[in-house]
C-alpha cells in the first residue's frame, strides 16, 4: 500500500472516514472510563478528535455509510450467526480433546474468496479461525489456505460451500 | 456465590498447569508460544475473577493491558520465528 | 440470589471449563496447529463466557467487561493465525493420519507476494 494513497481520495471520503473513526473510539472512551459525567465526556470528545485526525491514515475499513439501519441488521445478523458457529466450533473441540482417541484427520486446502476489501477478509479469516475444525493460515490475494482438523474434501469449490459460505453471504451484503 | 469462584479459580490453576508442562516440554518454539498464550489468556480471565472477589475496579484495567501485552508478545515471537522481524 | 447471579455463576463455570478443555487439547494433540486450533477456539470462548458471567455479577462495570470481551476475541484469532503463519513458513512438523494434504506447500516465502 502507498503511503500517499491519502491525497487520491475525494474530500467526501476522507470527511466520512474521519466521523466514522471518532465515533468509534467515543464508544472505546466510554467503555475505558465508564462514566457520564461532563467533563469526561468533553475531554474524550477531544482526546479522541486529535487521535482520529492524526491516525485517519492507518483508518481504511470503513466510513458512515456501514451506519445505515440495513447494514446494522446485517451485522446483528452475522453477530447471531457467528455465536452459534462459536459455541459449535467448542462442543467440538470438547468432543475431540476428550475422546480417548484424539480423532482428527488434518491437513490444509484452499478456496477463493469473493470479498475484496482488506478488512472484510480480515473479518472472514477471523470467524475462519473460530469455526468448527477450521483454522486459517494465510491469505494471499483472494486465496485463503485453511488448516482443516477433519478434512472432509480437498476440492476448493467443495470446501468454500462448507467453511466460508454462511459467513460470506452477510459479509458481501455489509462491505 | 464465593464457593463457585473458588471452584472455577481450581479448575483454570488445573489447565494453568497442563499449559505449564506443555512449555516446558514443547519440541518447538512454536509450541512453547501456544502455550504462553494460553496460559496469558488464563491469567487474563483470573485477574477479571479477583476483581470481582476483592471487588476492586481497577483490576480490570490490570486485565485489559496484560492481554494487551500479552498479544503483542505472541505476534513479536511468530514474526520473529517468520524471519520477517 | 438473584437471577442474575445465578446466570452470572453458570456462566463462570462454563468459561472456567472451557478453559481447562483448551489446556488440555494443547496438553494432548499432537502437533502444533492442532494445538493452535484447540487452544485459540476454546480458550476464547472460556474467556468471553467467563468475563460476561463476571459482567452479570457485577451490572456496573458491563462498559468495560465488553470492551475486554471485545478485544479478546478481536486479538486471538490473529496472534494464532500469524503464529501458524510462521510455523509453517519455518517447515516445522505436520501431523497427518493417512496421506498429506497440504495445499499451502506451493507457497515459498521467497516468492510470497505480500513481501
Amino acid at each position: 500500500m502507498k503511503s500517499d494513497y491519502l491525497k487520491k481520495l475525494p474530500l467526501k471520503t476522507k470527511l466520512s472516514r474521519f466521523f466514522m473513526h471518532w465515533f468509534l473510539l467515543t464508544l472505546v472512551w466510554f467503555g475505558f472510563t465508564n462514566t457520564f459525567a461532563a467533563q469526561e465526556v468533553l475531554t474524550g470528545l477531544i482526546v479522541t478528535a486529535m487521535i482520529s485526525f492524526l491516525s485517519i491514515r492507518l483508518f481504511t475499513c470503513c466510513d458512515l455509510r456501514i451506519l445505515s439501519p440495513g447494514k446494522i441488521l446485517y451485522m446483528l445478523q452475522y453477530i447471531f450467526v457467528f455465536l452459534i458457529a462459536l459455541i459449535k466450533s467448542n462442543i467440538d473441540v470438547a468432543k475431540r480433546v476428550l475422546s480417548p482417541s484424539l480423532p482428527i484427520n488434518p491437513g490444509i486446502v484452499k478456496f477463493k474468496t469473493k470479498l475484496n476489501k482488506n478488512f472484510a477478509k480480515m473479518v472472514l479469516a477471523n470467524s475462519i479461525t473460530l469455526t468448527p475444525g477450521t483454522l486459517s493460515i494465510d491469505i494471499v490475494d483472494d486465496t485463503f489456505y485453511i488448516h482443516w482438523i477433519d478434512v472432509k474434501t480437498t476440492d476448493p469449490e467443495q470446501a468454500y460451500k462448507e467453511i466460508a459460505e454462511p459467513f460470506e453471504k452477510i459479509l458481501l451484503k455489509i462491505f | 456465590m464465593n464457593y463457585i469462584i473458588y471452584f472455577s479459580l481450581t479448575i483454570m490453576i488445573l489447565g494453568l498447569i497442563l499449559a505449564a508442562i506443555r512449555f516446558v516440554k514443547g519440541p518447538t518454539a512454536g509450541d512453547r508460544t501456544v502455550a504462553l498464550d494460553t496460559m496469558t489468556i488464563i491469567g487474563v480471565s483470573g485477574i477479571v475473577l479477583s476483581s470481582y472477589l476483592f471487588n476492586r475496579y481497577i483490576y480490570l484495567d490490570v486485565a485489559l493491558v496484560y492481554g494487551v501485552l500479552g498479544f503483542i508478545g505472541v505476534i513479536v515471537i511468530a514474526r520473529y520465528l517468520e524471519k520477517a522481524l | 440470589m438473584s437471577i442474575l447471579e445465578i446466570i452470572g455463576g453458570i456462566l463462570i463455570i462454563t468459561g472456567s471449563l472451557f478453559l481447562f478443555l483448551g489446556a488440555l487439547g494443547i496438553y494432548r494433540m499432537p502437533d502444533v496447529y492442532n494445538r493452535l486450533q484447540a487452544g485459540t477456539k476454546a480458550t476464547t470462548l472460556g474467556a468471553m463466557s467467563l468475563i460476561l458471567g463476571v459482567g452479570f455479577l457485577m451490572p456496573g462495570w458491563i462498559l468495560k467487561i465488553l470492551i475486554i470481551i471485545i478485544f479478546i476475541a478481536y486479538s486471538n484469532p490473529i496472534s494464532s493465525h500469524a503464529l501458524a503463519r510462521a510455523m509453517h513458513l519455518r517447515k516445522r512438523f505436520m501431523f497427518f493420519k493417512n496421506e498429506e494434504i497440504d495445499a499451502y506447500k506451493e507457497i515459498d516465502k521467497n516468492n510470497n507476494p505480500e513481501k
